[in-house]
């Protein structure tokens, strides 16, 4: 079984980001840049499945500017086969990525797709359950454990009220959660051997996807600051200011 | 306009995310229908049918329906979503799962977690872990949106007198199933419609240091929340977890105990109205935040906690 596993290229999630003057977004420029941390997870359990046996291939793809590539070299050093770029300067909403995906899965045909459950830059938390829709497959989103079964698999799913399990018919789509592994660091030398591993570039008309975005961001702004508190000496003065003066409790 | 929520419910009672829903399709404005599908779930769409502002409740029953299984449930909102300019859900991990599902069907862009209604068409959703607010106009035929419910006020739940319309099923898509679930018991409030929230960090060392806060938070009538460093620790279950990929909460009162103040912890609770944050490191980032911040080794200061307590309520 090949595993297909989209890797996004997002801001690195101890930069402290900053919006543009102009509001337009936020600055990208000269910030640390990463892969998305929940794409690591699914990276990580991708060379798992490889690792145990039920995988063969695992291709990662990722979607954007040309640096993406250094976001699948990334996963190729941490154990992956090969890459797909595809190259778009503008923004891309999951609707777009998603039918860009479906274009990909048509044609290397995964058994499996594992994507981040969540974007940490657009926080969209849509990309899996679109490509779900689009391909007509199952859906096993926010996993924290995956078993592959015979034409099925069974997921566990992190939901508000606890966890929840779910068997899925094969091919399937999984979004992982922050339980589900935990990724691995990549070797000096197996970060030297990534570098002769194959990465296929694309664009969005190769795939005969329009990439335009259907939201118009009409401005981006920082939220209102909370006023700086008070540092109180002791217990009984903080539970006399929450009961005195803040009346909440 | 018209507007389709589709309710979030256990078969028997809805949950309290869909009145919050509900408050943002009246800041849309336009007849607002709910879509109750379940197993037995009468009880939750008479429910429905109660609530202020409502039209119409459609109820579609079928076992298929029971447990939300995004397969099943997303073309049954596809197959009513012709007749509807907006289609919202609750921000929650159901809403979540299920309505990009919707509009990549329909093939339209989602809006996730809106925390404001500008005019039908344009909305605020915050982004990089609510460090950036974005304003979105959008001109898709249909607007499909899932609803941050700690930024709308709950419609009243009493009320309403919307009639109740059967649903035609859209049947079993056969493609998945449902086995079971392992739900946190808790005679507790549920964390993101509690009053008080009182979270642990990795501060709190183990999950046998919790039953510290859960004292206080019996007393207060208080939730009880973690940090993701607990949830990964194995202090406390995953859906405990407070912050951008866990919760979101905004109470009257949110004590962090133990906990540093990551950004990723800060978007799940900085909307809270009173903070708290116990640390013994004074530099700790939650002090940032904090209306009231205490400088102590919280191994002391929480069993006084409970006692100061005591004296002021006593
Ligand atoms: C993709 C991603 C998503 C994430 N999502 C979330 C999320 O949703 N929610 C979340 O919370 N985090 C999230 N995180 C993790 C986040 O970055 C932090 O690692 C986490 O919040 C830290 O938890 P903590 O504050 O409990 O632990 P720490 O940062 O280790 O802080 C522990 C604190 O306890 C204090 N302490 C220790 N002992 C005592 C004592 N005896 N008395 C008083 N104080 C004491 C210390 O001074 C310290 O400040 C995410 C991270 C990533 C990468
Ligand atoms: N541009 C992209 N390139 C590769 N993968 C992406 C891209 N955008 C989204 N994804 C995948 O979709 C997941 C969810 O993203 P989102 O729906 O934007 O929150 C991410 O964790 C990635 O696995």
């Amino acid at each position: 079984m090949k595993v297909l596993v989209p890797v996004k290229r997002v801001i690195d999630y101890n930069v402290k980001v900053r919006v543009k003057a102009d509001q337009t977004g936020v600055e990208l420029a000269n910030v640390k840049m990463s892969m998305n941390p929940f794409d690591e997870i699914s990276v990580e359990e991708a060379i798992r499945l490889k690792e145990a046996g039920k995988a063969d291939e695992v291709v990662v793809v990722s979607l954007g500017v040309q640096q993406c590539q250094e976001t699948i070299r990334t996963a190729l050093a941490m154990g992956a086969d090969r890459g797909i770029l595809v190259t778009h300067d503008g923004d891309l909403e999951p609707l777009a990525v998603a039918k860009m995906l479906k274009a990909i899965v048509d044609k290397e045909e995964p058994g499996l797709v594992i994507l981040g459950k969540q974007a940490i830059d657009d926080d969209c938390n849509q990309t899996g359950q679109m490509l779900a829709a689009l391909l007509g497959w199952p859906q096993g989103t926010f996993a924290s454990e995956i078993e592959i079964g015979d034409g099925s698999m069974k997921v566990v799913r992190e939901v508000d009220g606890g966890l929840e399990t779910v068997t899925l018919n094969m091919p399937a789509i999984v979004t992982t959660d922050l339980r589900l592994n935990e990724p691995r660091y990549a070797s000096l030398p197996n970060i030297m051997k990534a570098k002769k591993k194959p990465i296929d570039t694309m664009t969005p008309a190769d795939l005969g996807v329009d990439p335009a975005p259907r939201l118009e961001v009409l401005k981006v702004v920082e939220p209102a600051k909370r006023e700086a508190g008070i540092k109180v000496p002791d217990v009984a003065t903080l539970v006399e200011k929450l009961h005195n003066e803040a009346k909440v409790i | 306009m018209s507007i389709l929520v589709v309710a979030e419910h256990d078969n028997s009672a809805l949950k309290p995310a869909t009145l919050n829903a509900v408050a943002a399709a009246v800041a849309i404005g336009g007849d607002i229908d709910v879509l109750v599908a379940g197993s037995d779930a009468g009880s939750a769409a008479a429910e429905a049918a109660k609530v202020a502002g409502v039209s119409k409740v459609l109820h579609a029953e079928g076992a298929e329906y029971a447990n939300a299984l995004a397969e099943n449930l997303a073309p049954l909102v596809v197959s009513l979503a012709g007749g509807y300019s907006h289609v919202l859900a609750a921000a929650t991990t159901s809403g979540k799962n299920v309505m990009p599902r919707v509009a990549a069907a329909l093939d339209v862009a989602q809006i996730s977690e809106i925390i404001e209604v500008v005019d039908a068409e344009t909305f605020v959703r915050p982004i990089y872990a609510g460090n950036a607010l974005a304003t979105v106009k959008s001109s898709d035929a249909t607007k499909v949106i899932t609803v941050r419910a700690t930024a709308f006020e709950a419609a009243a739940a009493e009320g309403g007198s919307a009639g109740v319309e059967s649903a035609a099923s859209a049947g079993d898509a056969g493609m998945s199933t449902w086995n079971g679930s392992e739900l946190s018991k808790s005679e507790r409030p549920e964390l993101t419609s509690a009053g008080i929230v009182i979270s642990g960090g990795r501060g709190m060392q183990s999950g046998d240091n919790f039953p510290m806060l859960e004292g206080i938070a019996d007393k207060l009538g208080a939730a009880v929340g973690a940090s993701r460093a607990a949830v990964d620790a194995g202090f406390v279950p995953n859906d405990y977890q407070v912050g951008q990929t866990g919760k979101v909460v905004a109470p009257e009162l949110y004590v962090a105990v133990g906990i540093s103040g990551a950004i990723q912890h800060l978007a799940g609770m900085k909307d809270s109205k009173v903070i708290v944050a116990i640390n013994k490191d004074e530099e700790a980032p939650i002090f940032q935040v904090a209306d009231y911040g205490l400088v102590a080794d919280l191994f002391k200061a929480v069993p006084e906690l409970s006692d100061e307590i005591d004296k002021v309520r006593g």
